[in-house]
This record gives structure tokens, C-alpha cells and sequence, in this order.
């Protein structure tokens, strides 16, 4: 498991070549367990499993069998580990591999509550291992990555898959609660560039506070039907048009929350658009970070990956865009199908390495 | 992204105020003259500019015709007061809601009726284009802001020492000003307007935007509105200066429980902004998440600015935009930024008229055809209200109230000469004039502001008794006494107010207040009377010396010039003394002396260096009038000739205190040359030069001195520089290093400053100094601390 700033990223490993001896042997928590993650869709709440995203009938360590991908808030963490006493983890004897920032917060709760010891792994380290096995298995025949095709141009904007077979180097661009962006030069050779605090959190955060809202789907739906340029001043409510003497365009974002400043439009703005101008402007501030990154470090291909993507178009079209444009079509931005899950993964792996005394 | 310095004006509610009047004598200076007109019109202030004439006294020495019969009795020369005219850039700010007052002010005082058109910027201009066209009947010429912001940014780094300031709120002083580098470009200017621009400037005329974010103070203050439910900039500013944005933004411990020690990521730091906010069921204070938010923004045009000065490899970053203009809560936030994503390789840089920029931007285009970049020109600290000023930037709802009319303002004078550096500075982008930085040292600034304030009652005085025959000297001296009492009291608050504070700065800004109420020289007359007394001295005193064996004489020489530099009424030590006793003389003077071994005494290094081969050229800087230059210097002057050194003095342009001017070191040297056949070949051979220093100033800036002295100083192969006296070798240039020999030579005249550097009233610096690894002619090398 991944434990994040405002997620949980589960994955969970289910063995289907289970042979009769192995059913016997197989203790009845066990058998508990799966039945009640493999047969549900929804646990209590808000914890869901995204079944889409199912990697079925895969090869992992000489195993076959399906990768669920399951996901909750952190804030439920705590009752998380009341289930994990109360379906008592801690008999079947098996190691929870953990990363994300939780896997340290909430170790001393793991101990206390449930018994339970947590394998601490680097969450940078998971990331970078998860995506490229996710990327070398597939996505169930098909490939993991995509990009846009015409990203400059909203109606012949496209989706087209694509393999990563090269990936290196690449920059990764992990968009959680905060933004991470890596340098990543092989499998275990990356650094970290830098980081914004700007990030799928703030999100969230500004978009609760200024329209209500409690969820990001919520907000994204919002957010789909607004318009943007109602909150921000453009470089033509400035100028009048195109600011020819710096090549900016008229329809380029001068002040993001700009018309904000003044009392009347505060008072007719709508929910909508504002949720809208605030996906634009951290995805803008994103890809505008990481473009100076890529140039700096010299990199083309810039990976963009971490939950704040999920169900997120708008962003995913926007950063393309600004990768394409700004650069005058030097970068190209990629991005995969399991957007905020490969650090579990990463963690998953950890448990099933291949160890001395096998 | 472009928007550089308007902010959308009618948010900020303007209405038109009439109901002020507006002081003539303090704002619209000299408007009668006033020709060539701009304003800069952002999004709650406006910046004019303009260009007038000012015409003051200033005092000119003359020779009598000597050889006419009516040779008048004792007078050495004529002193007369004469009219001068000068030119004086004026930039006023103030708020939008005044534009019409001051517009119908402008009218109403304007009479020179040549100006035709007003050069326009800011975003703001285009609102206003009707009224101004119609109250002043100009035409209204709108400039590019971008254009103007960089042309105002190279004017103001150019030619105001201390412009720029690293900002440090914790620190002992929180302004850090910088010392001015001569060579300014490149640089990368972050302008943070409602959007932000970042551009790289490379020359005077070549900049480019290479950069830039949509969020900047516009959505500071468009967001910030929208959380807070305050309308105001200003009051966002304040709600975030309460609050405490870990309640809102989630931070690496949130996540970690505590730091990421891997990553060097410490648990402090923000992880998420607003993130808490996303998952915590709860109100947020409006303190809060306006500190928030300024965090956010901040650190964000931090990290930019940070990534272009990486990837263009600029060490140089300069922040300006009103969403920085004077807001200490502002810099603060960028500099953390800065610090955070540089690790400290580069500094963030503010600017102290960066308010301004615009304005002078739009004037200099105007005024091409004058060419001021020709030019160098100096801030009036007499005119100018200085940093942090009641300026209209701070707390304009307080203000509004009290029904006072709150402006700003900068003045700056067009200097006769272009000032250019020593070209025998050691390093000229590390020189630092001044020996002691009183913003950063408060024991010493106590000291001096006390010691300045002690003497105004003196200086006024003086300053009456110049003017004998204009009884309204009386007032003229009251209103200079209030002023530059006011600028104390201002400095005693603000002392980064005009930059870094230092001795010399209260000394300028002296002369600038004396200047302003026309006391042109207080101390023409006894600069006289004190020459023609030393004169008469001259020949008995150069027989006495040249009665002498050579190593006495030497040490005559250099007791006599220390001797001559206790004769100084810019020290009240010895003022008293003058004052009590006007027969004072040299031979008291000389005793008063310190004996050997002096406080600061390399004599002996520097007779071993008489021994050797003589001097190409020196270059001496010279003090007092009277007893100093007459019977101190000169026959030092003599000396130097005689070993087949050419000498060049170095005198003020214009008058401070009893400093000898190049107008009366013409004259005096005339009639020396007279009594001397040495100093008279000199002359003729072109082996003695006078030259202005370019400064009217009692202490010295080796980095601003008249170009024609750095010229002569390059040509004659200048290879020792001789300063002397206390403002020049002890409160400025005490640690100057210089390519050649140098020779400071200074008696301290006053106790405090005794007491700090070790010695007592009247102690003797004398410091000859080589530089590192020169060798000279002789063989030996000398390494002298």
C-alpha cells in the first residue's frame, strides 16, 4: 500500500492458480479477506476498487493472477487498522509492504492497534519501480502509456497509445497531494529536481473552500462546466489583444483569479467557473514548473502521473498542450493508465523480491 | 502574463477627492520651470514625472585683477553670489483618488507652455487619458510599461548608489543595501504585477521576457477576496501577517510525521497548500488562509524566478510589482523562496524607488532628445522622502481620514559632470566608500545622529553669519534648521531610509538642506580669511623647511600637512577651539599633535620609500582651506615636484564646509605660484594639475569621481594616491584598496571616534600601504596591512 497526503493506494495481488493443496493449506482469514476485497467494488464509505483498472491474469514472481487496484481517503486510515485488528491481520503472518509518507505516520498505530509490523519503503523508489513494471506488463494487452495527438487543437485532440521502450531518461512528474518532479535516468539511477506544494491538495483544498464541495469528483465535475476566463484576466483584457512586444497571446492567462480583484464579479461569478479557473491554474503552474525542469535537465519525455490526473481531462489535454506550445513541440507529455497507483505497486514488488533463501 | 504594473483600478473604489489642498512649497516643486511631463498611472497609484530648472546661489570665487592699482586691502579674492541654473528630475506619488486636485494643481502653477505632449504608462493611463488632456491640454503619448519598467530599473541602478537592497527581517538591520556595481547588466527583473513577468535584461536597450506566471498579485488579491471576504490588498497583507498557514496547508509531517530524511525534506515544509483544507471537516480563519495563500504564491514566483536564473545563468534577480512595492510581509516571503530554491546562491534584490520605475521609464523616452543616459545624476536627499516615508503605499485607510494630503516623492540632480570610478581601485564592484555602515552598527548611529543634531544649532548660526546683509537669512536658516532636524528624526526611525546611513550620508544630506534654502557656502568667508592668513605664512614656512636636513624635512612635510588638517571646522572638537581662539595656529596646532608612535604609523616604510626611485604621478585628495592646503599640503606638494613627481589636486567641484573648492585652489595656487619658483615651473611645465574631484561633498566616493580626473589620473600614469583627512581617508576609504601606493594621512578630531578605533582626541592615522606583491624600484617588497 501507498499511504498519502489525502489517499490510500491499495494493490492486492490475487493468485489464481491456486492448486487444491494450496486451498487446503490456505487459512480461512485468508480466504475471508479476498472474498471480501475480490467480490466488492465499494468498502464502507469510501473506500473503492478500480475495477477498470484490473490487471488480470498476469505473471508476477512465477504467480498468476489478477492486481486489483483499491483506493480510500487517509483520513480513514484509522479505520483501517481497526479492521485490520478486528480481521486480525497479524495471524497470517504475511508482511505489509507500505510507502507514501502514512507508511511512517501510522507505524506506531500498525504496532499498536493491529499487531502489525509495516515494511517501510521509500515512496520515490516504489514509484519509479511500479511504472516501469506496470509499463513492461501491459494493461491487459494493451499499452499502459498514452499521449495526445494534436494537442494544440481541441477538436482533432486525441488519445493514442503508446510504449514507453525507451524511457529513459524521463522526467516524472507525480502530481499527489503536493507535486514531486525526478530526473529518471535508469531503474535505479534518479534524483529529485524539485517539488511544488501546488498540487492535486490544493486543488481540492481551494475548491472546497470556494465553491463547498467535499469531494474530487465533486469538484471535477464542476470544474468540467465552467469557464475559466470569467476568473481569469487574459493578456486581451489587459491589452486589448495580443501583448505583441512579448509575443503573448490575447487568449493567454495574464492573472489567474485576475477579474477576482474586482467586487462586482465576485458577486456574479458561479461555482463552476470557479472551480474551473482553479484546475486551470495548478495544472497550468504544473506544467509551466515542470517544462523549466525538462529544459534545465535537458530532458524531452515528461511522464505525468499521480492521482490528481484520475477522470481529469481537462488537465491531462492542458498539460499536453502546455508542453507542446511552450516548448514549440520540443517536449511531449506522456501519461499512464494507472495514474496513482505505481508506488504501490513499487511496494507490492518489494514483498514478492525473489529473496536468498527461496 | 504580461500586465507589469496596472492592477484593475476600479476595484480599488476610487472616487475623486478634491477637497485637500495640496502644500506648494513641499510637493510640485519648481513647476514654473517644469517642461517634459510623464505619468505612470497603476492601479491605485500615480507616479509624475517631470523636468524643471532649478535656479539657486552658488558661490563663486574670483581673482582680483592684481596688477591694478586698486588693489583692495587684504581680500585675496572676491567672493560673490551668484544665480545658477541646474537641472532636477521630480518624481511625486500619490494615490489615484488626488489625480484631479493634482492635475488642476499642475494647471494652475504651470508657465512654461512649450510642453505639448505627456508620456503616458501604466495601465491605468488609458482610464485617465481624457481627463489629463483636458486639464492640461497635452497630449497624452502611452508608452510600452515593460519598456519603461527596465529603462527607470538601468536609470535607477546606474546612478543611485545603494539602490538595491537584500532584505532580511530577522536581521540586526533588516535592509541590507548593496554596493553599486558599475557594470549592472545582466540582470533578470521579476516583475509581479497581477501576473508575473520575468525578463532578462542584457544592455540599456536589449531585454527580452523570457518568462513569466499567471499567478502573481492578482491572484493574491482575486483569491485572497474570494476566501477572506476582504476587498482591500493592503488589508489581505495584514490578515496574512496574523495568521498561521500550517492550519491550512498541509505540511511534510502531516503526511510523515515527521521530516523526509532522505530527501533533506524537513517536516516543516509545505507539502500541499491547502491541502488541509481539502480533507479537514472545519472553518478556516481568514488570517489563516490568507497567510496561506501569500506562502503559496510567493514560493511559487520564487521557484520560477529561481529556474530562469538557472537555466540563463543570472546571479542577479531583482523583484519589483506592486505586489512587492515596500510590503516588508512581501519581500520577506520572496526572500525565503529565493534562499529555499537557491540554497542561498542567489539573492533576491529589491529595489528602494522600485515604485518609481515606470515613471522614470516614461520620462526618459520622452526626453531622449536630452539625453539624459549622458549624464550622471545624484539623489537630493533634501527632496526625496526616502524608504518607507508616510508614503502612500502604507495604511492609506488610516490616512484618508486624517484628511492630509500623503505623497511621496524623489528628486534627483543632474550632475555637471559624469562621474565615472578611480580607475586605481583595487576591485571596483567590492569598494565600499564608507568605513562604518551605522544602519547595521546602533551604537555608532546613536552616536552620530546625536553628534549632528548637537551641531545644527552651530551650522545655523553659521549659516545666518554668511549672509550678514540678507535679513531673511534668519528665516531662510529656521526652515534649513526644521528640515534637516526632520531628516534626523526620519533617519533616527528609518535609517535605511536613503540606503545604507553612514557619516557621509548625514553630511550630504546636510549640504543638500543648506543647498535648498540657499546657504550655497556658509564658510566662503572664513575660507578666506583663512587663506589670506595662511598665505602670508607660505614663505617662512617653505624656507624654514627647506633650512631642514632631507630626513628632517620629510618628517616636517608629513607633520606639517596633519598639523594643517586639525584646522577644520567640520569638527567640533576644533570648531570650539577656532571659535574661542581665531588666532589659533600652526605651530599650537602641531603640537597638539600625537607623538610617535602614531595610532595608525607606517612613517617609516614610507621614508624608506622617499629613498628610492620618485613617482611617475600623485594623485592627492585634498581637505581644508587655510592653514591646510596653504601650509600643510602645498609645500608637501612642493616636495613631491622637486623629486620630479607630477602631482594632481584633487578638489570638490562645489563647497562643503571649509573644504577648499577647485575655484578658490585655482586662485590660491596662482598666488603661490607667485612666491615659488617651484610650484610656478610646475605649472608652466604642466607637471602641477589641478583637477575637480566632481564632488561637493566633505567625504569621498572613489566610485563617483568627474571623468575628466579619472582621465588624467589614467594618462599621467598615476602611481600613488594621497588622501587626506579625516572624511576622506577615516570615515570613507579607511579600508579602500587601490592598485598603486597609497598614502592616507588624517588627524582624528574627534574623541568618540578616537575612543573607537583605539586612540584619543587628536591621534595621528598614518597609513602608507603597497599593494599585495607589487615590488618597487628599489628591490623591496612591502606588505603592509
Amino acid at each position: 500500500m501507498d499511504i498519502g497526503g489525502t489517499l490510500v493506494k491499495l494493490v492486492y495481488f490475487e493468485p489464481v492458480d491456486i492448486t487444491a493443496e494450496e486451498e487446503q493449506e490456505e487459512v480461512e482469514n485468508l480466504k475471508s479477506i479476498r472474498r471480501y476485497l475480490t467480490s466488492n467494488v465499494a468498502y464502507g464509505k469510501t473506500g473503492v476498487r478500480d475495477v477498470h483498472l484490473e490487471l488480470r491474469n498476469m505473471t508476477m514472481c512465477g504467480r498468476t493472477g489478477n492486481l486489483h487496484f483499491i483506493r480510500f481517503p487517509t483520513q480513514a486510515m484509522p479505520r483501517f487498522i481497526q479492521m485490520g485488528r478486528d480481521k486480525n491481520f497479524s495471524s497470517l503472518h504475511t508482511t505489509l509492504c507500505a510507502t507514501g509518507g502514512g507508511a511512517y505516520k501510522f507505524e506506531n498505530e500498525f504496532r499498536m492497534m493491529a499487531d502489525l509490523e509495516l515494511l517501510k519503503l521509500d515512496e520515490l523508489d516504489c514509484l519509479i519501480r511500479g511504472l516501469l513494471f506496470v509499463d513492461r506488463m501491459g494493461f491487459n494487452g494493451h499499452p499502459e502509456c498514452y499521449y495526445f495527438q494534436n494537442p494544440s487543437d481541441t477538436q482533432s485532440c486525441v488519445k493514442k497509445p503508446c510504449t514507453l521502450d525507451n524511457p529513459f531518461p524521463m522526467l516524472l512528474v507525480n502530481i499527489g497531494s503536493g507535486v514531486s518532479i525526478l530526473a529518471v535516468y535508469s531503474e535505479n539511477n534518479y534524483k529529485r529536481v524539485t517539488g511544488t506544494s501546488l498540487g492535486g491538495g490544493t486543488f481540492l483544498g481551494l475548491c472546497c473552500l470556494l465553491t463547498g464541495c467535499e469531494t474530487f469528483e465533486e469538484a471535477l465535475e464542476m470544474a468540467s462546466k465552467g469557464d475559466s476566463t470569467n476568473v481569469d484576466k487574459l493578456v486581451k483584457d489587459i491589452y486589448g489583444g495580443d501583448y505583441e512586444r512579448f509575443g503573448l497571446q490575447g487568449s493567454a492567462v495574464a492573472s489567474s483569479f485576475g477579474h477576482m480583484m474586482s467586487k462586482e464579479k465576485r458577486d456574479s461569478i458561479s461555482k463552476e467557473d470557479l472551480a474551473r479557473a482553479t484546475l486551470v491554474t495548478i495544472t497550468n503552474n504544473i506544467g509551466s514548473i515542470a517544462r523549466m525542469c525538462a529544459v534545465n535537465e535537458r530532458i524531452e519525455r515528461v511522464v505525468f502521473v499521480g492521482n490528481f490526473l484520475r477522470i481529469n481531462t481537462v488537465s491531462t489535454k492542458l498539460l499536453a498542450y502546455a508542453m507542446d506550445f511552450w516548448s514549440k513541440g520540443q517536449l511531449r507529455a506522456l501519461f499512464l493508465e494507472h495514474e496513482g497507483y505505481f508506488g504501490a505497486v513499487g511496494a507490492l514488488m518489494e514483498l514478492l523480491k525473489p529473496t536468498d533463501d527461496l | 502574463m504580461a500586465e507589469c504594473v496596472g492592477v484593475d483600478s476600479n476595484t480599488s473604489g476610487h472616487s475623486m477627492d478634491k477637497s485637500i489642498t495640496l502644500p506648494p512649497d513641499e510637493i510640485f516643486r519648481n513647476l514654473e520651470n517644469a517642461k517634459r511631463f510623464a505619468i505612470d498611472i497603476g492601479g491605485s497609484l500615480t507616479k509624475l514625472a517631470y523636468y524643471s530648472t532649478v535656479q539657486h546661489k552658488v558661490a563663486k570665487v574670483r581673482s582680483f585683477d592684481t596688477t591694478a592699482k586698486e588693489a583692495p586691502n587684504d581680500k585675496l579674492y572676491e567672493i560673490s553670489v551668484q544665480e545658477e541654473v541646474t537641472a532636477r528630475l521630480h518624481f511625486i506619488k500619490f494615490e489615484n483618488a488626488y489625480i484631479e486636485t493634482c492635475l488642476d494643481f499642475i494647471k494652475d502653477h504651470l508657465v512654461n507652455t512649450e510642453t505639448k505632449v505627456i508620456k503616458a504608462t501604466g495601465g491605468g493611463a488609458h482610464k485617465f487619458k481624457e481627463l489629463i488632456e483636458k486639464k492640461l491640454g497635452l497630449n497624452v503619448d502611452k508608452e510600452d510599461e515593460m519598456t519603461c519598467l527596465i529603462k527607470g530599473c538601468n536609470f535607477v541602478l546606474k546612478n543611485i548608489p545603494h539602490e538595491a537592497f537584500v532584505y532580511a527581517r530577522h536581521a540586526d538591520s533588516e535592509f541590507r543595501f548593496q554596493t553599486a556595481n558599475p557594470d549592472i547588466f545582466p540582470y533578470l527583473l521579476v516583475n509581479i504585477g497581477s501576473g508575473v513577468s520575468i525578463v532578462k535584461v542584457e544592455s540599456e536597450d536589449q531585454f527580452e521576457r523570457i518568462g513569466g506566471s499567471s499567478i502573481g498579485g492578482g491572484t493574491f488579491w482575486g483569491l485572497g477576496a474570494l476566501l477572506t471576504k476582504t476587498k482591500r490588498f493592503d488589508e489581505l497583507l495584514q490578515l496574512a501577517s496574523k495568521g498561521q498557514h500550517t492550519n491550512v496547508d498541509m505540511l511534510v509531517k502531516d503526511i510523515y510525521g515527521g521530516s523526509y530524511g532522505c530527501l533533506g525534506l524537513t517536516g516543516d515544509l509545505i507539502a500541499s497548500s491547502f491541502g488541509k483544507s481539502a480533507t479537514a471537516d472545519k472553518e478556516f480563519s481568514k488570517e489563516d488562509m490568507a497567510k496561506s495563500l501569500l506562502h503559496m504564491i510567493s514560493n511559487d514566483i520564487g521557484q520560477l524566478a529561481c529556474l530562469y536564473a538557472k537555466l540563463h545563468n543570472l546571479s542577479r534577480v531583482y523583484f519589483g510589482g506592486f505586489f512587492i512595492r515596500g510590503h516588508p510581509v512581501t519581500m520577506h516571503t520572496i526572500t525565503y523562496s529565493i534562499n529555499f530554491f537557491t540554497k542561498g546562491e542567489v539573492q533576491a534584490l529589491f529595489l528602494r524607488h522600485e515604485g518609481y520605475l515606470g515613471a522614470i521609464g516614461a520620462f526618459l523616452k520622452g526626453a531622449e532628445e536630452d539625453n539624459p543616459n549622458q549624464y550622471s545624476w545624484g539623489e537630493n536627499y533634501a527632496g526625496s522622502s526616502g524608504l518607507m516615508s508616510v508614503s502612500p503605499d502604507m495604511n492609506p485607510m488610516q490616512r484618508a481620514r486624517s484628511g492630509t494630503f500623503p505623497f511621496d516623492m524623489l528628486e534627483m540632480d543632474r550632475l555637471e559632470r559624469q562621474l565615472v570610478n578611480l580607475p586605481l581601485l583595487q576591485d571596483p564592484s567590492s569598494y565600499i566608500p564608507d568605513t562604518v555602515d551605522l544602519t547595521e552598527d546602533a551604537l555608532a548611529r546613536d552616536y552620530w545622529l546625536y553628534c549632528f543634531e548637537d551641531a545644527l544649532d552651530g551650522v545655523v548660526k553659521r549659516a545666518v553669519a554668511s549672509q550678514p546683509d540678507i535679513p531673511e537669512a534668519v528665516v531662510r536658516a529656521e526652515k534649513f534648521r526644521q528640515k534637516y532636524r526632520h531628516k534626523l528624526l526620519t533617519l533616527r526611525h528609518q535609517p535605511f531610509a536613503y540606503g545604507s546611513l553612514t557619516v557621509r550620508s548625514l553630511l550630504d544630506t546636510r549640504e543638500h538642506c543648506l543647498n535648498e534654502f540657499n546657504f550655497p557656502d556658509p564658510y566662503s568667508k572664513i575660507k578666506q580669511r583663512e587663506n589670506d592668513m595662511a598665505l602670508k605664512h607660505y614663505q617662512r614656512t617653505v624656507e624654514s623647511l627647506d633650512a631642514l636636513s632631507w630626513e628632517d624635512r620629510q618628517f616636517a612635510l608629513v607633520s606639517g600637512v596633519l598639523a594643517g588638517n586639525v584646522f577644520d571646522w567640520g569638527a567640533k572638537a576644533v570648531s570650539d577651539v577656532l571659535e574661542s581662539d581665531p588666532g589659533f595656529g600652526f605651530e599650537q596646532a602641531k603640537r597638539q599633535l600625537e607623538e610617535r608612535p602614531w595610532l595608525v604609523d607606517t612613517y617609516d616604510q614610507w621614508l624608506q620609500r622617499l629613498k628610492g626611485p620618485a613617482h611617475k604621478c600623485a594623485l592627492f585628495f585634498v581637505d581644508n582651506s587655510g592653514v591646510d592646503i596653504i601650509l600643510g599640503v602645498m609645500p608637501f606638494v612642493r616636495e613631491l615636484l622637486s623629486r620630479g613627481t607630477e602631482v594632481v589636486l584633487a578638489s570638490n567641484s562645489g563647497p562643503a564646509l571649509n573644504d577648499v573648492t577647485n575655484g578658490e585652489l585655482q586662485i590660491l595656487t596662482e598666488r603661490i605660484a607667485a612666491m615659488d619658483p617651484v610650484l610656478q615651473a610646475g605649472l608652466q611645465e604642466d607637471r602641477l594639475t589641478l583637477v575637480q574631484s566632481g564632488s561637493s561633498s566633505p567625504c569621498l566616493d572613489l566610485s563617483r569621481l568627474d571623468k575628466v580626473l579619472a582621465m588624467v589620473v589614467r594618462e599621467r600614469q598615476t602611481d600613488l594616491v594621497i588622501i587626506e583627512g579625516m572624511g576622506r581617508a577615516i570615515h570613507t576609504n579607511y579600508y579602500a584598496t587601490l592598485s598603486c601606493e597609497s598614502l592616507k594621512m588624517a588627524v582624528i578630531k574627534n574623541s568618540w571616534l578616537a575612543d573607537r578605533l583605539g586612540g584619543k582626541l587628536f591621534s595621528v592615522v598614518f597609513k602608507y600601504e603597497v599593494p599585495l606583491g607589487k615590488v618597487h624600484h628599489n628591490g623591496a617588497t612591502l606588505m603592509l596591512s
